[in-house]
């Protein structure tokens, strides 16, 4: 009922090949937009942004960028979190070197330096598949890390070790430093997520993202159809990197302010991120937010129900929710292997006809 | 008997064979001390379609890989459009115009059979990253523009009903056409067929042998083909070449082979005294 098709008709090849199809979901979609840029940032507040709302932007922009890797173009990747440091840091130093340029282009910036260093790392790609590569990209974390720890140029010498982010402006409104308004962070990272979303739709509908699964599913098909495996293997680091370079950047400059690089950016983020896209749906855009939003959400709602709701004391349900979680990720990998964004396709194909079943 | 002169002939149908599109001179190719193919000469001409046959462990797949730039023959040249090839990667090959299929299909499981078919025009999409990240404009255009390409080969191989479905839900047949249809999309001067009707029943091969004429017919496509039905290959080809134990043994129409006693012995097998 809700996802007719009968009548909707395509007259040209661009309409048959739009994003959203059907116009029940293209309807929701500019709903959905409208809301997140008119309503949300008028009903917000700090707890929402700061335990909600920017967590979820921010890690969907390093689930679309993994998930071109690892879901479109068949690269296992765990250097994901190292990715992210290397975005941070190059904000970082882009913001003390020219505080006179705006944030925005240097958080752009900060992508193309991690796209370069994730295309660096991705050359073994060319002779080392599957879990041999996941191996070799693990080695990129930990020396990335390594790296911002001891190199003290990386953190302008400060006695701590830590990066704190200045106070930059856009438009003169603050969205980094100590005295930001919700709504400003909530909106420049929305603003990033958005365009993020859109470029890596862009990319795979097209002959870009085509060439990137024809390697994923059957390199040597892609070759003998005319793909070179190295040109296509190494942009999809580089988009890849790109997207996780720009949530590192948001993540310390507009999230947390300040941080600690093997703390912030450990092998933990690397897993947290891969989760998401595999819980998500590998090959799927709309995967990454899900997977972002299930992986952010849920601790926060199973804290909110076991805490607040039932008055268990926190370090219990501190320690459950470790359990809970992992148990709904079985769970749902077992139901479905393909991720949320096969779930809600098999959703939607229900909804075509419900209620009725003719 | 076909005059061998360098101008081509004219088939039996009434059909035009031009120039020489692709020659192999002296080709060997070994495996570490397994000789795969010994010194084998053959040429390919413009708008005719050249069965390669023999029984299995002959090196005709061997061969086809030669030709798309998967082996790299110890020995011998391959000349293409009157130019010696020098050697190639496959995907270097492939965007000269040579566009083939597998025995065992080699399609994209994971995508549609749209997607699939438009990965075959992947070569003449030339629009960068930063235009295709915009997609309006430039990349939009040549989608489009690449798309109409490939609806009309869908069109041609009667795919249309299956356009939206994944590759990996279709059926064996299917698949095959499929596959063939990516080849077409890339409008090739050379296809390469590696067993299209493997594995096929009756209609099926039908179907698929219609397709190769009609491809033959209306594109003027020179096509070379491995098959193992001898009257498919019969009633297909122009002329074959025939392979056994990695030399070549036979080479000519249809009517030759068929009465040609090196031939006979290979398939049939023959006493050794």
């Amino acid at each position: 009922m809700f996802y007719r098709e009968a009548g909707d008709f395509k007259t040209s090849y661009v309409e048959d090949s739009q994003t959203f199809p059907i116009k029940f979901d293209r309807y929701r979609y500019y709903f959905v937009l409208v809301c997140a840029f008119a309503v949300v940032p008028f009903v917000i507040n700090d707890y929402w942004v700061n335990a909600i709302f920017m967590p979820f932007l921010i890690y969907s922009i390093a689930a679309i960028g993994l998930n071109i890797l690892v879901g479109y173009c068949g690269q296992v990747s765990l250097g994901t979190g190292g990715f992210m440091a290397v975005g941070a840091y190059g904000c970082y130093k882009l913001m003390t070197a020219f505080p006179d340029v705006s944030i925005f282009f240097h958080i752009i910036a900060a992508g193309g330096i991690t796209a370069l260093v994730g295309v660096l790392f991705g050359l073994p790609s060319l002779r080392i598949k599957g879990f041999y590569l996941a191996v070799a990209t693990l080695a990129a974390q930990f020396f990335l890390v390594w790296l911002f720890n001891r190199v003290p140029w990386f953190y302008n010498y400060s006695a701590s070790g830590q990066i704190s982010a200045p106070e930059r402006t856009i438009f003169g409104i603050e969205v980094t430093g100590a005295n930001t308004e919700a709504w400003a962070t909530y909106l420049f990272c929305l603003v990033f997520t958005v365009a993020s979303a859109i470029v890596a739709r862009n990319l795979t509908r097209g002959a870009q993202g085509r060439k990137w699964m024809a390697i994923r599913d059957m390199d040597i098909a892609a070759e003998i159809i005319g793909v070179d495996p190295l040109k296509a293997k190494l942009s999809a680091f580089a988009v890849s990197s790109f997207f996780v370079g720009i949530s590192g950047a948001l993540f310390f400059a507009v999230y947390l302010g300040a941080v600690e690089v093997g703390e912030a950016f450990g092998i933990n983020k690397s897993f947290l991120v891969l989760f998401m896209v595999i819980i998500g749906g590998l090959g799927s855009i709309f995967g990454s937010f899900a997977g972002a939003a299930f992986l952010v959400l849920l601790p926060v709602l199973l804290k909110n129900v076991l805490v607040a709701g039932l008055g268990w004391p926190t370090d219990l349900a501190a320690h459950l929710e470790f359990m809970i979680v992992g148990a709904l990720i079985i769970a749902f990998l077992i139901a479905e292997p393909h991720g949320l964004a096969q779930l809600w396709r098999v959703m939607k194909e229900k909804l075509r006809l419900w209620p009725f079943p003719h | 008997m076909l005059d061998a002169t360098d101008e081509g002939y004219v088939t039996s149908d009434g059909r035009k064979i031009g120039d020489v599109l692709m020659e192999m001179k002296n080709i060997t190719l070994r495996f570490g001390g397994v000789k795969a193919i010994t010194d084998i000469s053959f040429d390919i001409r413009q708008g005719e379609i050249r069965a390669i046959i023999g029984p299995n462990g002959a090196g005709k797949s061997s061969m086809l890989n030669v030709i798309s730039g998967f082996y790299v023959p110890q020995e011998g040249e391959v000349w293409y459009k009157g130019q010696k090839r020098p050697q190639m990667k496959p995907f270097q090959v492939a965007q000269l115009g040579i566009a083939r299929t597998f025995q065992n299909i080699a399609l994209f499981e994971g995508m549609t059979v749209l997607d699939n078919v438009m990965t075959g025009r992947l070569n003449y999409m030339k629009t960068n990253l930063f235009q295709q990240a915009l997609w309006k404009g430039k990349a939009e255009e040549e989608e489009t523009k690449n798309r109409e390409v490939v609806e009309k080969v869908i069109d041609f191989l009667e795919i249309q009903s299956i356009r939206k479905t994944p590759v990996s839900r279709l059926p064996y047949g299917l698949k095959k056409r499929v596959e063939l249809a990516r080849a077409l999309a890339a409008e090739p001067s050379l296809l390469l067929l590696d067993e299209p009707m493997a594995g096929m029943n009756v209609e099926e091969k039908e179907d698929m042998s219609r397709f190769v004429l009609d491809v033959n017919d209306e594109f003027g496509t020179t096509i070379a083909l491995i098959e193992h039905d001898m009257g498919v290959v019969m009633d297909l080809s122009d002329r074959v070449v025939v392979m056994d134990y990695g030399k070549k043994i036979g080479d000519g129409t249809p009517d030759e082979i068929r009465n040609n006693q090196a031939v006979i012995d290979a398939y049939l097998g023959v006493a050794h005294d």
